[in-house]
């Protein structure tokens, strides 16, 4: 593979700075993209990739610095431009047009010339081509359907979609595997693995680093919007590209100590809606953290939403601390306290125009300020505690929220529920897109709230983690319950057996039957 | 992911069905509305089902229809026009006053030259809000008073009254080329057919949906977002233009302070009623044509049953409310309220 990379770039930057107001978020950034290669941009959140990714894609302008494109001096000041050069930007939060439907959200805007805007749209060729496009990802999503109501990662195939829809010689992808089950990464990794064969040029962000070594070929780290180094995969380690990202050596990846559970804090029995999850019956006690595993779409965040009252259950009950309860919306679910950190943090977790103070306060407003009125002195100053306490890396606590990295932007939505004191937390996610020590943080987070006797819910794609936090693992597939592990029996394996529902005879491990 | 995608294609068709299932309930539920109307209307006063009057009825609706699929339009990319009353306005007494002065003046021509005033009223307040970057509601609210003050200015407050119309334009509202169809009612369906044609049909179209559906994405994309918002508040007003002829055609005079006084309100609720979403991105041309059938005969109903102007208004923004009211009801229901609804 390696003979398809070519040594001559395709796309070069010299010295890119650029600033937003007076922060200087990039400064003086090399990179070269040949092509044939997997190039990975690591960097902890707000050191500047996506930024960096925005402006190849046309989407924001260097204030300084030059670009190459196939060694000419290039100016990418407009998407359409960048579309022309061949380059496609999958950005991290999913751009989709919720209302158009599938194989619209492939086409649109890709490709219009001032011509083609007076030829009549041949709908039939459309959604011809828009199956062949997914069918060619491998994903049977169905064209004429509307995109509103599609998980993530289908939206995320059908922007992939589009990408392969332009032929486009240089792709890159901001956090493409953030919110993808390890079956759906392997499935894209086949995608980008014959994307480079065909000799396209492809970048690649994620945060987990295993990833990032299994696919690239090079690495470069940024930090702090400065460029510190590129190396080629076989040149360095893990190790090593924490340390530059960080700036320092990071400690073990976090390692729970057995927990001794008190009380049971939250307990369901045989809760169904519809046709979404029935029959999940289980229970979280105080100093325990129970891992939720799946795969997208299994159910889980449904299960979160109905004991949180978001769409409560039409079937089951709920008990707190021993009660019965009934929660129909997510006020009395505070008032009884639990938190539930949402997956989807930009549409349900945040308020993006507000600012950073006003979001953290936002679901205690309340409990903080009796009387009704608010004092933005406290607002900021547990604003500023929580900043620190997470390392939300930002400018001012009256930022708005939309500013700040997708990394940061998660940390603040833990801190709103942890303003909150609850004693029940659900997190959906929540490490997603939370660069490596950061992550480490809200691990060392979750295993102090427990110590603390609260009882910890959490829901997650990523395996290694649900592996190494949980006390007890349950696993959801098709709207059940499929699995119930404890720590000591719980493989890689056979959890994910139990998530799929492929049998892995000889296996240990006590797959429950739901009833 | 096989499996998983199987799930998500029969979710989906299933989402689609019940959608399409809803849509057609609401045209037949308009329907219903329309029918039940006419029913207590002819009830009370038998001359409602008169052909002179179904005659009146099939003349009003016309010009609804050609100013609601620009509104629609604009209603699709998160906008809102408030200024078409008073463009219609401004347009009817230009081309009044063009026959005052030349009355053998072609009235072709006079309509081409209504549909450039519309277009240049709209153009301005496109500008406005594509590039200036004024909230569609500020800037439409700002030129329904600057383009009224305009007619009256014009005009200096005095009326175009029939006599001074030709009998040819007149004709445009009594004369028919086919079918005993009349002039007016072939030009709203043309302005329909291009409408459907234009927003089914071509990338502009499409791109006028994705930027009602996501403006930010539309931006991210490379879609032309400031050029497609002028367009569409240009052809909005280009067709409140070509209704202000029609309206001197079917009634014979303009008066600076009456004609399309409210229209915007009429209209808007055609639209809405229709199913156009005012938090932008959906909207289709079939359901703001039953939008528009049930406002006429609405408008007519009131005025033969009697009951004064005052009501008319009122009625009308009743209909605007229930119609949204309605909407939000069954989108909860189907469990696919749009995003960023919650927020606005
Ligand atoms: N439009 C903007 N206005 C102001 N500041 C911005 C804007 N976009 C990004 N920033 C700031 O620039 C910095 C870099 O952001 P960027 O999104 O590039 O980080 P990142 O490396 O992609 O992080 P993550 O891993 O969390 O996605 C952050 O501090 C962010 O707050
Ligand atoms: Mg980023």
């Amino acid at each position: 593979m390696r003979s398809t990379i070519s040594e001559r770039p395709l796309l070069q930057a010299r010295g890119i700075s650029k600033a937003f107001g007076v922060v200087r978020v990039l400064d003086e950034v090399d990179f070269d993209l040949r092509a044939g290669e997997v190039h990975s941009l690591l960097g902890e959140n707000g050191a500047g990739k996506s930024t960096l990714l925005k402006i190849f894609g046309g989407v924001h302008r260097a204030d300084q610095g030059e670009m190459l494109y196939r060694g000419e001096p290039a100016t990418v000041d407009h998407p359409q431009k960048a579309r022309e050069l061949g380059i496609a930007l999958i950005h991290q939060e999913p751009l989709t047009f919720p209302d158009l439907d599938v194989a619209e959200n492939i086409f649109l805007g890709h490709g219009t010339t001032w011509k083609s805007r007076f030829i009549p749209i041949k709908w039939k060729d459309r959604y011809r081509e828009a199956r062949r496009l997914l069918d060619e990802l491998g994903v049977r999503l169905d064209p004429r359907a509307r995109v509103h109501g599609l998980s993530t990662a289908d939206q995320q195939m059908v922007e992939m979609a589009g990408a392969l829809s332009q032929n486009a010689r240089i792709l890159l992808m901001d956090e493409p595997t953030a919110s993808l089950t390890p079956e759906e990464t392997r499935e894209l990794f086949r995608i980008v693995q014959r994307l480079r064969e065909q000799g396209t040029a492809i970048v690649f962000i994620s945060h987990r680093l295993e990833e990032v070594f299994s696919l690239s070929d090079r690495i470069t780290v940024l930090r702090d919007g400065k460029f510190v180094a590129t190396r080629r995969k076989e040149e360095t380690s893990i190790e090593e590209v924490i340390r530059m990202m960080v700036g320092r050596p990071l400690g073990k990846f976090y390692e729970r100590e057995e927990a001794i559970p008190g009380k049971t804090l939250l307990k369901v029995e045989s809760l169904g809606r519809g046709r979404r999850f029935s029959g999940v019956s289980f229970e979280v006690r105080a100093g325990e953290i129970v891992g939720m595993a799946g795969l997208v779409g299994a159910g889980r965040t449904d299960v979160a939403s109905a004991i949180f009252g978001i769409r409560p259950a039409d079937t089951g009950k709920i008990e707190i601390r021993g009660e019965a309860v009934r929660i129909d919306n997510p006020a009395q679910a505070i008032r009884l306290k639990l938190a539930y950190v949402p997956e989807d943090r930009q549409h349900h977790g945040l308020v993006l125009p507000f600012s950073v103070a006003g979001n953290v306060t936002m679901a205690s407003l309340r409990r903080l300020f009796p009387r009704g009125w608010l004092r933005p002195p406290r607002e900021r100053e547990l604003a500023e505690d929580y900043r620190t306490r997470l390392s939300i890396n930002l400018r001012d606590t009256s930022q708005p929220v939309w500013e700040l990295s997708g990394g940061n932007q998660q940390k603040v939505v833990l801190s709103k529920w942890l303003i909150t004191e609850p004693e029940i937390l659900i997190l959906d996610e929540p490490t997603r897109g939370i660069d490596v020590g950061a992550k480490q943080e809200v691990h060392h987070l979750m295993g102090e709230l427990c110590r603390q006797g609260k009882a910890v819910l959490m829901i997650s794609s990523d395996l290694p983690e649900v592996l190494a936090l949980s006390d007890r693992i349950l696993v959801m597939r098709e709207g059940r319950l499929t699995g119930h592990f404890r720590r000591e029996e719980a493989t890689a394996e056979n959890v994910m057996a139990a998530a799929t529902g492929q049998p892995l005879p000889g296996e240990k491990g006590t797959p429950v039957s739901s009833g | 992911m096989s499996e998983k995608g199987t799930l998500i294609e029969v979710e989906a068709s299933r989402g689609r069905s019940v959608a399409a299932t809803v849509l057609r309930f609401r045209e037949l539920g308009i329907a219903f509305f329309v029918l039940l109307i006419v029913a207590v209307a002819t009830l009370k006063e038998p001359r409602f089902i008169d052909a002179a009057n179904l005659r009146n009825i099939l003349l009003y609706i016309p010009l609804i229809l050609i100013v609601a699929m620009g509104q629609m339009m604009v209603i699709v990319s998160r906008n809102i026009d408030l200024s078409v009353g008073s463009t219609l306005a401004f347009s009817a007494i230009v081309i009044g006053y063009l026959f005052v002065n030349q009355p053998d003046f072609p009235i072709w021509l006079a309509a081409v030259l209504a549909v450039l005033i519309g277009a240049v009223l709209g153009a301005v307040n496109g500008a406005l809000v594509a590039w200036v970057g004024i909230p569609a509601i500020i800037v439409t609210l700002g030129t329904m008073s600057v383009y009224r003050g305009m007619v009256f200015i014009y005009s200096g407050g005095r009326q175009v009254s029939g006599a001074d119309l030709p009998e040819d334009l007149i004709d445009l509202a009594r004369t028919s080329p086919v079918f005993g169809i009349p002039w007016i009612l072939i030009l709203a369906l043309i302005v329909v057919i291009l409408a459907y044609l234009f927003l089914r049909y071509t990338e502009t179209g499409r791109e006028i949906y994705a930027i009602g559906s996501n403006p930010r994405a539309a931006e991210l994309r490379g879609i032309p977002v400031k050029l497609n918002l002028f367009l569409v508040f240009t052809i909005c007003g280009a067709l409140a233009g070509l209704a202000g002829i029609l309206f001197a055609s079917r009634f014979g005079y303009v008066n600076p302070a009456n004609t399309g006084v409210n229209f915007e309100l009429i209209v808007i609720s055609a639209a809405i009623i229709g199913g156009a979403n005012v938090f932008g991105g959906s909207g289709t041309v079939l359901g703001t044509v039953f939008g528009c059938l049930l406002i006429g005969v609405i408008h007519n109903a009131l005025s033969v049953l009697g009951i004064s102007g005052f009501w008319q208004t009122a009625i009308y923004g009743l209909a605007i409310i229930l119609a949204v009211a309605l909407d939000a009801v069954l989108q909860r229901r189907l469990g696919k309220r749009k995003e960023g609804a919650d927020l606005l």
